[in-house]
């Protein structure tokens, strides 16, 4: 199979479970979403009426009022298209077309720190943080992880292999987000370094705002790689034990090539596929999985948005941010996809 | 892959320290499994999110051996149900009198005081309240006149020490004391030294009369109970429910979750990849396809749409936890399959015109056994986190005490500003160490699969 072959293959797969993704979403979302939208409508007709008494007045009974907010309720709802169930084919199809042409719409309750209800504008706020965060803590990770992994593979069976092993095994056991709780408590709480909420006091606009921020993020980040190098050390070290046995770095020992050498550039070299594979799932994967650990952290980030709208049922910010996360996770598998059909050409041909 | 026969796993593993160390967790957990299930009443189980079940026992309490430790002996909570109980009658008088004894060694007052009792009388009869301290001074707390009624009934109490008469009555009593004890509270006055305002430790008696005339008068349920801050093994949380129950209950539900996800994902993985792999061409693209779709599938912002919106109870939970398991199973489960076909036996059975499922299940799937078994151990505690931290974030079946339940009521009521280190820190070691059980035996028995790792 030729590499473009290949590649517009993956291409339409992704798109292709994008679109599923999406659908799913929607599936599972529109119905309650519809009843919220409706319910407020209805709360809105009301309250004009009662903040307006020259309208409440002109009732006679309590049957025309009734009647009237009936009336004006169902117009609204026409007039936004809610008179149609959600899967009906019409509305299902504005509602993919407009996700196509990336149009997000508004959202129904959340905004940006800055005000604004565009889907886009939140997406474009939170974004960032949580790449900030995230992606600075796997890339630490990924760092500390290939050398001790390399170390620790290198030396199987001697004291740092076993303690590298062993802190691995037992840091992968503990949930991130309980072990955010323990930093919490012992460390803003107890000693009181750090802020327990991560999110600035300080306005944005701020210039001291970065400062602040890269103050707030000390915590959940110091929590993230010391859960996350570990598991990370262990995978490297069983890629680097693998080939440490092949007969080539034999061949290199015995031909007097320094250990380290033999280490840094030879074994890894050849542990490289699968490594930058994870590498490259983890850096997505560290914001699918930002969900919980932001909630625990309070920070500002697109896990914590998705949480707030599935919690109050925001459908736009719900597709929005379902949307870009899945567009990350794809974009990684495939760039994994690439990077081991590069590295080992044995993927290629079959 | 070479195949493995069962023995040779067996000794291997048996071999292999890390493997028996998991082993040996699993059973201590299992054991306390069980021992929960047979031994706990049920019922504590199900009253869990009943506050009034748990009423008599303090809120945010640490655990009662914090005063093993030299400093500061924190009050305990005693629930006193057993008073030694006393009749006497002289003429027409009768009086039945419930006596407590209490040991106050603590550097510190107690919270309140509680006295639960129901009586069965007829008439009007009187209740007396009161202590002698291990200093020999007496204290009346209260007395009072039961409803009257005609005809015996039985009537419920509870008598709180921030009761206006018994503040009245210590009152009265001010001259025993050399400090002032108006705007103290009860028990401040009660466990108090008498000349200067400090701990009085000892044994303190605490007498309840009830006084009837001609009627045999009754006290049913006597109970008094002096409030602390320290009590059980775990403590308890802010709604004063006993963390060791829930933790203890805690145990069988991650077990469950976790190897009902395990075994149910692996085996689902496991049969759609031999399919796949067995049947090839297009029927193994097109399922290849769909699992594609799946993996690509954001796992965990679908399993809280799914939570949210269908339902939260926990037996659906495991069954979404399953939906996007199987998944990496099946990718490799496929590839060896694809391997294993082009052995002869494989082929030979094909050309005696077995039927494909015989195939599968007698040639293929055995050979796979190895790894399917190091999978779900391997698979468990990503399951029994997945789960926690769904509870953690409230989608969690808030009907079942699960270890993730646990630690979101603690993180809603704020456990670690308040320092309740009690309410957090042991369901998150109990996860961690259940897992630990499980990532042991899979590790031993992948090393034992895949023997390039052991070597060296």
């Amino acid at each position: 199979m030729g590499l473009k072959k290949f590649v517009s293959i993956r291409l339409i797969t992704m798109f292709g479970v994008l679109m599923v993704t999406l659908l799913l979403t929607l599936i599972l979302v529109g119905s309650n979403m519809d009843i919220i939208l409706k319910q407020g409508i209805v709360f809105q007709v009301r309250s004009e009426i009662t903040e307006n008494p020259a309208i409440a007045k002109s009732f006679s009974s309590v049957k025309e009022f009734e009647a009237f907010v009936q009336d004006q309720t169902d117009q609204r709802i026409k007039a936004i298209g809610l008179d149609t169930p959600w899967y009906s084919p019409q509305r299902l199809g504005i509602t993919m077309y407009k996700i196509l042409i990336l149009d997000f719409g508004h959202a129904t309750f959340l905004t940006s720190d800055a005000g604004s209800s565009d889907v886009k504008d939140i997406i474009a706020e939170k974004l960032p943080r949580t790449i900030l965060l995230f992606t600075t803590s796997t890339i630490i990770i990924s760092v500390i992880g290939i050398y001790l992994g390399a170390l620790a593979g290198s030396k199987a069976g001697s004291k740092i292999d076993r303690l590298t092993s062993t802190f691995a095994i037992i840091s992968s056991s503990f949930p991130v987000w309980w072990i955010g709780m323990i930093m919490i408590f012992l460390f803003a709480f107890v000693w009181q370094i750090f802020p327990a909420r991560a999110t600035p006091s300080i306005p944005p606009s701020d210039p001291g705002y970065i400062v602040a921020l890269l103050y707030h993020m000390a915590l959940p980040l110091i929590t993230i790689v010391l859960i996350g190098f570990g598991a990370w050390a262990f995978l490297v070290r069983n890629f680097m034990i693998g080939i440490m046995q092949e007969d080539f770095i034999t061949a290199k020992k015995t031909m007097g090539i320094s250990q380290k050498k033999i280490i840094y550039s030879h074994a890894l070299k050849n542990a490289a596929p699968p490594i930058l594979t994870i590498l490259a799932l983890s850096l997505s994967g560290s914001l699918g999985g930002a969900i919980i650990t932001e909630a625990v952290f309070d920070w500002p980030g697109m896990g914590r948005l998705y949480f707030e709208a599935i919690t109050v049922m925001d459908l736009p910010i719900i597709i929005g941010a379902t949307y870009v996360l899945t567009v990350f996770f794809l974009i990684s598998i495939f760039v994994a996809d690439l990077l081991y059909g590069y590295f080992d050409p044995r993927v290629k041909t079959s | 892959m070479s195949a493995i026969s069962p023995e040779e796993i067996k000794r291997e593993f048996l071999k292999s320290k890390i493997g028996l160390a998991g082993v040996g967790i699993l059973l201590i957990l299992v054991i306390a499994s069980l021992v929960t299930v047979i031994i706990i009443p049920v019922d504590t189980f199900k009253q869990w999110n009943n506050p009034s079940h748990w009423i008599s026992f303090p809120k945010t309490s640490a655990p009662v051996w914090v005063n093993l430790s030299p400093f500061e002996k924190i009050p305990e909570h005693q629930i006193l149900d057993e008073p030694i109980i006393n009749f006497k009658k002289s003429g027409d008088v009768s009086v039945v009198n419930h006596q407590f004894n209490v040991n106050f060694e603590f550097d510190d007052f107690p919270n309140d005081f509680i006295y639960e009792f129901s009586a069965k009388y007829s008439g009007s009869p009187l209740l007396q309240m009161s202590v002698i301290r291990p200093d020999g001074m007496q204290l009346d707390l209260l007395s009072m006149s039961l409803p009257n009624s005609k005809t015996t009934i039985t009537h419920s109490e509870r008598i709180f020490s921030t009761d206006a008469s018994i503040m009245k009555n210590l009152f009265l009593q001010r001259e025993q004391f050399d400090f002032p004890i108006d705007k103290k509270s009860s028990e401040d006055v009660i466990f108090s030294n008498s000349q200067l305002h400090g701990i009085q430790k000892g044994d303190y008696i605490f007498l309840v009369n009830l006084y009837g005339v001609k009627a045999e008068n009754e006290i049913l349920d006597s109970r008094l109970i002096v409030g602390g801050k320290a009590f059980g093994i775990m403590g308890t949380d802010e709604l004063r429910r006993d963390l060791a129950i829930g933790l203890l209950w805690g145990t069988p539900l991650a077990l469950f979750i976790g190897i009902a996800v395990a075994i149910g994902s692996v085996v689902a993985g496991l049969l759609y990849g031999v399919y796949a792999g067995f049947k090839g061409k297009k029927v193994d693209e097109g399922m290849m396809r769909l699992n594609d779709i799946i993996y690509a599938l954001p796992a965990l912002p679908f399993l809280i749409i799914l939570s949210v919106t269908i339902s939260n109870s926990i037996f659906l939970m495991i069954g979404f936890l399953m939906l996007f398991g199987w998944v990496g199973i099946a990718k490799v489960s496929r590839s060896m399959t694809l391997q294993i076909k082009t052995k002869g036996y494989v082929e030979a059975a094909q050309m005696m015109g077995q039927k494909n499922s015989k195939i599968i299940l007698r040639h293929i799937v055995p050979q796979l056994l190895p790894y399917a078994m190091a999978s779900i151990a391997i698979s468990v505690p990503a399951a029994i986190t997945t789960e926690a931290g769904l509870s953690f974030l409230g989608l969690g079946d808030p009907t079942f005490p699960t270890w993730g339940q646990i630690l979101h009521d603690a993180n809603i009521y704020g456990a670690a500003p308040r320092g309740l280190w009690w309410w957090i820190a042991p369901p998150g070691v109990m996860i961690a160490i259940t897992g630990l059980a499980f990532v042991f035996i899979g590790n031993a028995l992948d090393s034992i699969v895949n023997p390039k790792l052991k070597k060296q």
